[in-house]
C-alpha cells in the first residue's frame, strides 16, 4: 500500500559527505554548535512525525476538502489536532529567531523539513510555510511593537500567517492592483479591497490569522511603485495581547481547484478592516520580496516533495506487481524487472536526487548569505541565490510534475484512481508550477534579470564553480565518464547564455521566447553538476553503505545518458529565435 | 522514588536490511543507519511517564556500547530522560558482561527501580534484564504490559503464554518492556535542542573493572539461503512422490 518514508539517509549523504556542512556551518558563529548528530536528530524526528501524523491525513484531506459554513472554513478532519500537535512539538519555530520564540536553525534544515511536509501532505505544509514566509516579512520589516505583538504567537503556532496579494485583475502584474488604504487618526490604516486565491486565509485550527495586504494608499504612483504593505488580523489584538474585537475581514468564499483540497484558498474580503503598516509606504513589493527568494525555494521543494512521495510508492508497487515475462527469470516477474518500467523509475530517481541536492547547494548559500561574518562572501552567496532561486523554482516544480505523471504511469490503472494516491499527487503537484509566480515568469526573471544581475558576475561564478567540479572528476575513474558530457552540455549553455545576454537572441523577444528552454537547459546542467559532486563523495574508502554508492553511480550514468542529451535539443530551441513564435498574426492562432 | 535508571542498547535500525560482512564475522554496521532498539524506546517512555506524574524524580539513561550510541543517549535525553551515562567500548559485549556494569552503575547511582527493554532487535538475546535482577538480588517482572506504582510497590502486568500474569514487586526492581506497555512520543524540536546541553558522561569500559570478555565463540555468520524458485507439478501422487523423496513425509 502507498505510504511515505521521510528520505533523511539521502538528506544526510548530501549534508554530510557531498556539502561538508559541518565546515560550512564552523564559519558561521550563530550556527557553529549544529553539528551533524543534532542535524540528524532534527530530521529523523520530524521525518517521524510527517509519516506518522501528517502522512495518514493527506489522502482522508483530499478526499473531504474544506468547506465554508456560515462564513467560517472548516478544515478536513485531524487537521485541527495535527496543527496544535506541530506547534506544540514546536515545529513552526524551526528556523524562527530565539527572540521571538524560534530555534534559529539554518534554512538549510528548515528546507529539508520542508521537503518532508510536502512530500506527507502538501496541503497541510502551506500552513506553516505561509506563516513563515508572514513571519519573516514582519520581521525583516515592521516596527517592533508589530513585532512584539505578533510574532511570539505566530512562530509558536497560536496564531497563523497568510499573504494577500493577488487581485481579480492583478496576478502576475501586481503593478494593477486596487485595494486602497488610507490613513487613521492613530497612525493605523483602513484597508480596502478583495483578494482571491489567498492560501491559508482562514480556517478553524488556530485563534487568529495574520493577513498581509497589499494596497494603494492615497496619492501613491500608479504601477509596483506604488503599493505598501499592511498587517491585517481577523481579530484584533487588544493593548495586553488578549484577542478582541472581529476586524472587517471576511471569507467571500473557497476557491474550487484541481488540487490541495484540504488547503483553504479563499477569496477574502477586506472590507475597511483595520491595518498597520509594514515598512515604508509604497515599498510594498521590496518587503514582499525579501523573503521572496526563501517562499520560492520553497515551493520549488513543493514539486520535489511530491514527486518523491510519487516515486516511493511507484517503487513499492513496481517491486510487487507481478505481470509479464523477462527474458533472464523465470515465471512471471514483478514489472520493476522491465526495461521501460525501470526507465521510468530512474528518470525519477535521477531527478529527485539531484534535486535535493541542488536545494542543500543553495539553502547553504542563503545561510552564508545569513549569517556569515565576511560581508562581500554575504553579497556573493546573496546574488547566488538570485541567480538560482528561478532555476529551483521553476524546474523543480516542473521536473517534479512530470516525475509525478512518471510515478502514476507505473501503476496503470491503479495509479489513476483514487486508492493508491498517485492521482493526488499529480494534481496536488500542478500547482506548484503556478503560484508563487508562474513557472514563465520565473523562466524571465532568469534570463532578463538574473543573468544580467551584477553585471554578469553570479552566472560567470556559477559556470566556473561547474568547471571547478569537472577539473576534479577528470582525475577519477568513477566521475570522468560523467564529466565528458556535462562539460558538453555545459559548452551548449555558456554558448546560449552569452547570446541572450549580448548576442544575437538579446532582443526583447528573442529573450522572452528562449526563456523556458533556457531555464530548463540551466537545470539539467545543474543536476549534471549535482550527480558528478555525488558520485564524487561516493570515492573508494568513504564509509558509506554499498547500496548507496551502487545507486548513486547507476543514476548518475543514467542521468548523463538518458537524460542530459535533453541539452543538444534545447540549444537547438533556443538557437531558433523567436521569429517563428512572432511571424504568426494574433488573429491567425 | 528518587530515581529510575534506564539502560538502553543502540542497534541496526530496524528498517534497515542486514548484511553480513564478508569474511562471516558479523553483519556490518559500517555507513548504516543505528537507531535506539525499539523495546529501550519504550522503557524510555515508561520512565518519564512515571516522572512527569510525579512517581519519580530523575531519569537516568545509560548505554553500553561505542562512541556512537551517544546518538541514542541523546535520543533519550530528548524524550525527557535528566542524565545519561555511557560506558565506552567497541568490542563485542555479551549480556552478563553488561548486566554487570548495569550493577556497578547500579551501585554508584541507586536508583530504585531499572527497566530495560525485555530485548534487543539484533541478537534477541533476551538475558540482561534476568541477569542484572540475579546480580542485584531484586525482584524482578519481565515482559510488562502495564505498570503502576504505587509507594514503594510496583504491580507489573506480564504478557504470558497463557495471558496476562500480574506481579507486586517491592522496590527496588528490575522490570523490563513488552511492546505494548507504551508508544513512545515524538520528540519536540526545542526538548531535541535542550537535550545535547544535558549531561552526558562518558566512562571507557577499561576503568570500570569489570571483566568483559566473551564467554561464546561466535563461529561463523552467515545470510539465510535465498529461496529456491519453485516448480509446478502435475498431479497429487507427483506432489506426493517428490515431498517423499524429499523426506518430508
Amino acid at each position: 500500500m502507498p505510504h511515505y518514508k521521510a528520505p533523511v539517509e539521502d538528506m544526510m549523504f548530501l549534508l554530510r559527505d557531498v556539502f561538508r556542512v559541518q565546515d560550512i556551518f564552523a564559519e558561521l558563529p550563530e550556527q557553529k554548535e549544529n553539528d551533524l548528530e543534532i542535524i540528524s536528530s532534527i530530521l529523523e524526528e520530524a521525518g517521524k512525525f510527517c509519516s506518522e501524523i501528517l502522512y495518514p491525513l493527506n489522502a482522508a484531506g483530499d478526499i473531504e476538502g474544506c468547506r465554508l459554513e456560515n462564513g467560517i472554513v472548516r478544515t478536513p478532519k485531524g487537521f485541527a489536532e495535527a496543527w496544535k500537535a506541530f506547534s506544540e512539538a514546536g515545529w513552526g519555530g524551526l528556523s524562527a529567531p530565539t527572540e521571538y520564540g524560534g530555534q534559529n536553525l539554518p534554512r538549510t534544515v528548515q528546507i529539508l523539513v520542508d521537503e518532508m511536509l510536502s512530500g506527507s501532505n502538501l496541503s497541510f505544509g502551506l500552513f506553516p510555510g505561509l506563516t513563515r514566509g508572514a513571519c519573516e516579512a514582519i520581521e525583516a520589516h515592521a516596527s517592533q511593537a508589530l513585532k512584539d505583538t505578533y510574532l511570539p504567537n505566530m512562530v509558536s503556532g497560536v496564531w497563523t500567517g497568510a499573504m494577500a496579494l493577488t487581485e481579480g485583475n492583478a496576478g502576475s502584474d501586481l503593478g494593477l492592483l486596487k485595494a486602497t488604504a488610507t490613513p487613521r487618526a492613530d497612525g493605523s490604516w483602513t484597508v480596502t479591497g478583495s483578494k482571491i486565491f489567498i492560501s491559508s486565509g482562514d480556517h478553524d485550527m488556530a485563534e487568529n490569522v495574520i493577513h498581509l495586504v497589499l494596497a494603494r494608499i492615497p496619492d501613491a504612483p500608479a504601477g509596483t511603485k506604488g503599493i505598501s504593505l499592511f498587517l491585517c488580523p481577523k481579530i484584533l489584538v487588544n493593548a495586553d495581547g488578549t484577542l478582541g474585537a472581529r476586524n472587517a475581514i471576511s471569507v467571500g468564499a473557497l476557491e474550487h481547484k484541481m488540487g490541495i483540497h484540504a488547503q483553504p484558498t479563499c477569496v477574502m474580503n477586506y472590507d475597511g478592516c483595520q491595518g498597520w503598516m509594514v515598512g515604508e509606504p509604497n515599498r510594498g513589493l521590496a518587503a514582499m520580496f525579501t523573503m521572496m527568494n526563501a517562499e520560492r525555494l520553497f515551493v520549488g521543494v513543493q514539486g520535489l516533495g511530491v514527486a518523491d512521495a510519487s516515486c516511493q510508492t511507484a517503487l513499492a508497487y513496481a517491486r510487487e506487481r507481478m505481470q509479464g515475462r523477462s527474458p533472464d527469470r523465470a515465471g512471471t516477474v514483478p514489472i520493476i524487472a522491465h526495461a521501460d518500467v525501470r526507465r521510468t523509475l530512474l528518470s525519477m530517481q535521477s531527478f529527485i536526487e539531484a534535486a535535493r541536492a541542488m536545494v542543500v547547494y543553495t539553502a547553504l548559500e542563503m545561510d552564508r548569505e545569513k549569517f556569515h561574518p565576511d560581508a562581500t562572501i554575504r553579497q556573493r552567496a546573496g546574488e547566488n541565490v538570485a541567480l538560482l532561486t528561478p532555476v529551483i523554482k521553476a524546474a523543480l516544480t516542473d521536473f517534479g510534475f512530470e516525475a509525478a505523471v512518471a510515478g502514476q504511469q507505473v501503476l496503470g490503472g491503479h495509479g489513476y484512481i483514487r486508492e493508491w494516491g498517485q492521482e493526488q499527487y499529480v494534481r496536488d503537484a500542478r500547482i506548484a508550477m503556478i503560484y508563487e509566480g508562474t513557472n514563465g515568469i520565473q523562466a524571465q526573471d532568469l534570463v532578463i534579470r538574473k543573468l544580467t544581475l551584477a553585471e554578469g558576475l553570479p552566472v560567470r561564478s556559477y559556470f566556473a564553480q561547474i568547471r571547478q567540479t569537472l577539473a576534479v572528476a577528470a582525475a577519477h575513474s568513477n566521475a570522468a565518464p560523467l564529466a565528458e558530457p556535462l562539460g558538453a552540455a555545459l559548452d551548449l549553455l555558456e554558448g546560449v547564455t552569452t547570446r541572450l545576454i549580448s548576442g544575437d537572441l538579446a532582443g526583447p523577444d528573442d529573450r522572452n521566447a528562449a526563456a523556458v528552454d533556457y531555464l530548463r537547459l540551466f537545470a539539467l546542467v545543474s543536476f549534471g553538476w549535482m550527480w558528478v559532486r555525488m558520485v564524487l563523495a561516493c570515492a573508494p574508502g568513504q564509509p558509506l553503505p554499498d547500496a548507496l554508492v551502487q545507486h548513486k553511480r547507476a543514476a548518475a550514468t543514467f542521468f548523463m545518458q538518458r537524460v542530459l542529451p535533453q541539452a543538444t535539443a534545447l540549444s537547438q530551441q533556443i538557437s531558433a529565435g523567436a521569429g517563428s513564435i512572432m511571424a504568426l498574426p494574433d488573429e491567425l492562432f | 522514588m528518587k530515581k529510575i535508571l534506564v539502560p538502553i542498547k543502540m542497534v541496526l535500525d530496524a528498517n534497515m536490511r542486514p548484511r553480513v560482512k564478508a569474511d562471516g564475522t558479523g553483519i556490518d554496521l559500517s555507513g548504516m543507519k543505528l537507531s535506539i532498539n525499539p523495546f529501550c524506546e519504550i522503557a524510555v517512555e515508561e520512565a518519564v511517564r512515571l516522572k512527569e506524574k510525579g512517581l519519580a524524580e530523575q531519569v537516568v539513561a545509560i548505554s553500553i556500547g561505542p562512541a556512537k550510541a551517544q546518538d541514542s543517549l541523546r535520543q533519550a535525553l530528548a524524550m525527557g530522560a535528566d542524565s545519561a551515562r555511557l560506558i565506552e567500548t567497541d568490542g563485542p559485549i555479551e549480556p552478563l558482561a553488561v548486566a554487570k556494569l548495569i550493577r556497578m552503575v547500579v551501585d554508584e547511582e541507586k536508583p530504585e527501580l531499572v527497566i530495560l527493554g525485555k530485548q534487543a532487535v539484533d541478537d534477541d538475546c533476551n538475558q540482561t534484564g534476568q541477569m542484572l535482577a540475579a546480580l542485584l538480588d531484586w525482584p524482578q517482572a519481565t515482559f510488562a504490559s502495564a505498570l503502576r506504582v504505587e509507594g514503594t510497590v510496583v504491580h507489573v502486568t506480564r504478557e504470558v503464554d497463557g495471558g496476562h500474569q500480574t506481579l507486586s514487586l517491592p522496590l527496588p526492581a528490575v522490570v523490563t518492556t513488552d511492546l505494548r506497555l507504551n508508544e513512545p512520543r515524538h520528540c519536540s524540536l526545542p526538548n531535541i535542542m535542550k537535550a545535547r546541553k544535558k549531561a552526558l558522561d562518558v566512562t571507557p569500559v577499561a576503568a570500570c573493572g569489570v571483566d568483559t570478555v566473551p564467554r561464546l565463540k561466535v563461529l561463523g555468520v552467515k545470510p539465510p539461503e535465498p529461496r529456491k524458485a519453485g516448480r509446478r507439478v502435475a498431479d497429487v501422487s507427483e506432489l506426493v512422490g517428490d515431498l517423499r523423496a524429499a523426506g518430508a513425509i
